[in-house]
């Protein structure tokens, strides 16, 4: 066994281990040690990136002393690898955007205590995204559940810790719905390793026994990690967390947690059921559904706010919707769509949170839109970073956002003629929708008024301006240098099966 | 299907019990009822565990007088996602409980609507 085999291991180990060395630090050490952990884990997460795509297989990795029906496992391949690589850039860019505001607005006492969430966080994210192990995933999943409910409710005043209380009550639904699918998924094939469930799987699928029993089993674990994704009808608690968290919080709220979670359904779509059991049982026309009336629903709450973060939100509601629809499909072509759509997702929105904290930053402290005007030409890395997300959001050629819908739609040409029909109506019908708003928001934040916000002696942090100039980059390396990414991907997916 | 309940009754008791518990959880107002049906819905789940994992007649796989025979003991993997699944309940009721005590000293009450239209009405 080579050394960098071990590195997801010493990943997850060194991330929960910095979390409780971060608890007796000061805040600064504690943010140092943050930043250091996270750069260290996407550079060990490339090592093993680059080994997994030279040996061209996947890997398992023992964990203890107890081989495969067992014992624990971590499972490690092309996908695996390279969205903790994604999460862990994307995470990088969340702290030293947010840096500054995460000392404005948390109380100095407390600071460390932010890092220690993120610690854990980022160890449940990469725990998420290695395990083969179902239940180690049911635990991981209260781990990044308890750690983002600390992130949203550290502002420590009355709203936070309302909306804190809100994603706790939702997630905590999501997460009993989710235990109790595994503990009925354990009944029927006696495993808690995702491989070896899918073989009983397909034993029990092919002699056609059990079949309400797996259609419940399925059911519970997609409306549980659904709810926690934040899909349409379960979204209620999403505009308040996002809304009221400090900026690094909300970027790193919808650009990870409900991605890792998505993640998760994934891998239980093609590592636990399997895809064709899970076609078979109707649940990806279900998906399909919701997904669509989010796409819609979720833009027609964005074009009524009035509160760029909250706009931004909604619009997390019907990007969700978009995944969804890939992973409704049922083909491989709309999952490739699904996974590509997570990256660019990502790196689209966390650059909109962390610009729109510093939009209003210049306005005032203000979110409201009638302040907002003029705050692109007051600071001008923010505005074209706000400019660059809502475009790639509207899904204008070169950036992420208009790559992924390409292909969207390609995948949804080779699905049945039915959904071809309805992705292509609600994917264009959500395009305009989506235009509307966003658009709006771009002008109003370039129309030259509100003149007495202007301050001669406001100085940008020079980590705000490194991490929107980054994360601009990457948009447009989604954007334009997609190919081979979406090839590592469909690698990743068949060495998934 | 009738006599199929009554045999597995510990299933049973333990799927009403999840949705009394969900139920609460979702559709109570007042918080502590709230995390009181937190703890049933996941009491239910142990329940529902510990009943699979059990089967009668059999004891719990610790070699005492040289028995090494499986057919002896019960599967202790259940028991153990229930200790593991209780730690976790801990927490998350712990984590609940002091939100509410944080929630309560800043708007005075325990019912989650009213929390939620007195923090709209700051706005203002």
């Amino acid at each position: 066994m080579e050394l960098v085999q071990n590195f997801p291991f010493f990943n997850i180990v060194m991330c929960l281990a910095s979390g409780v060395i971060a608890s007796i630090l000061s805040g600064k050490n504690a943010r140092r040690l943050s930043i250091g952990l996270v750069s260290v884990v996407g550079i060990m997460s490339t090592c093993v990136l680059g080994y997994v795509l030279k040996t061209g297989e996947f890997y398992t990795y023992m964990m203890g002393h107890h081989p495969a029906p067992w014992g624990n496992e971590i499972r490690v391949g092309v996908l695996e690898a390279s969205m903790a690589l994604f999460f862990c850039i994307i995470m990088l860019l969340c702290l030293l955007g947010g840096s500054k505001y995460i000392a404005q607005d948390i109380e100095e006492s407390k600071l460390n205590l932010y890092f220690v969430m993120i610690n854990l966080m980022l160890s449940s994210l990469l725990a998420l995204v290695y395990t083969n192990d179902l239940f180690n995933a049911y635990v991981f999943v209260e781990i990044n559940t308890i750690a983002a409910c600390g992130l949203i409710m550290i502002r420590n005043n009355g709203k936070s810790i309302l909306s804190a209380t809100k994603y706790m009550i939702m997630s905590s639904l999501g997460s009993g719905m989710l235990l109790i699918g595994i503990s009925m998924l354990y009944d029927l094939t006696g495993h808690l390793l995702m491989s070896n469930i899918k073989e009983s799987v397909a034993t029990i699928a092919a002699n056609g026994e059990y079949t309400v029993p797996l259609t419940v089993v399925i059911g519970l674990m997609c409306v549980g990690l659904a709810i926690k994704s934040a899909l349409f009808p379960f979204h209620s608690w999403l505009p308040d967390a996002y809304g009221n968290s400090t900026a690094s919080s909300s970027a790193i709220l919808s650009s990870l947690v409900s991605k890792a979670y998505i993640f998760l359904l994934i891998k239980i779509f093609y590592r636990v059921i399997g895809l064709h059991v899970m076609i078979d049982h109707k649940i990806t026309n279900t998906l399909f559904a919701f997904a669509i009336v989010g796409m819609i629903m979720g833009s027609i709450s964005a074009m009524k706010q009035h509160d760029v973060r909250r706009l931004i939100a909604y619009s997390s509601v019907a990007q969700i919707g978009y995944i969804y629809m890939g992973i409704g499909l049922g083909t491989t072509a709309g999952m490739v769509a699904a996974v590509f759509h997570i990256m660019s997702h990502s790196a689209s929105k966390s650059m909109l949170f962390i610009a729109a904290r510093g939009l209003s930053e210049v306005s005032g402290n203000s979110k409201d839109f009638k302040d907002l005007k003029g705050a692109g030409y007051r600071n001008k890395i923010a505005g074209i970073a706000f400019a660059v997300g809502a475009f790639s959001m509207v899904g204008i050629p070169l950036f992420a956002g208009f790559t992924s819908k390409v292909y969207f739609a390609e995948a949804a040409i080779t699905a049945s003629p039915k959904k071809m029909f309805i992705a292509m109506i609600a994917l264009a019908i959500s395009t305009i929708l989506n235009a509307v708003y966003f658009i709006r928001a771009t002008i109003s934040i370039y129309t030259p008024r509100n003149e007495h916000f202007n301050d001669p002696n406001f100085k940008l942090a020079f980590t705000f301006r490194v991490a929107l100039v980054l994360f601009i980059i990457l948009n447009f390396f989604l954007g334009i240098g997609s190919y081979p990414i979406a090839q590592a991907i469909e690698k990743g997916l068949a060495m998934f099966s | 299907m009738a006599g199929n309940l009554f045999t597995n009754f510990y299933e049973t008791v333990a799927v009403i019990l999840f949705g009394i518990g969900f139920t609460t959880l979702l559709l109570h107002r007042n918080m502590i009822k709230k995390i009181l049906g937190l703890n049933i819905m996941d009491t239910a789940i142990y329940l529902f565990l510990a009943a699979k994992g059990y089967i009668s007649g059999r004891v719990a796989p610790i070699i005492v007088d040289g028995v090494t025979d499986p057919v002896n003991y019960v599967n202790p993997i259940p028991s153990g996602l229930v200790l593991t699944g209780i730690v976790v309940s801990v927490s998350v009721t712990a984590l609940m409980l002091s939100l509410t005590i944080r929630l309560y000293r800043t708007y005075h009450t325990l019912d989650i609507d009213e929390i939620s239209m007195r923090s709209k009405k700051e706005d203002f």
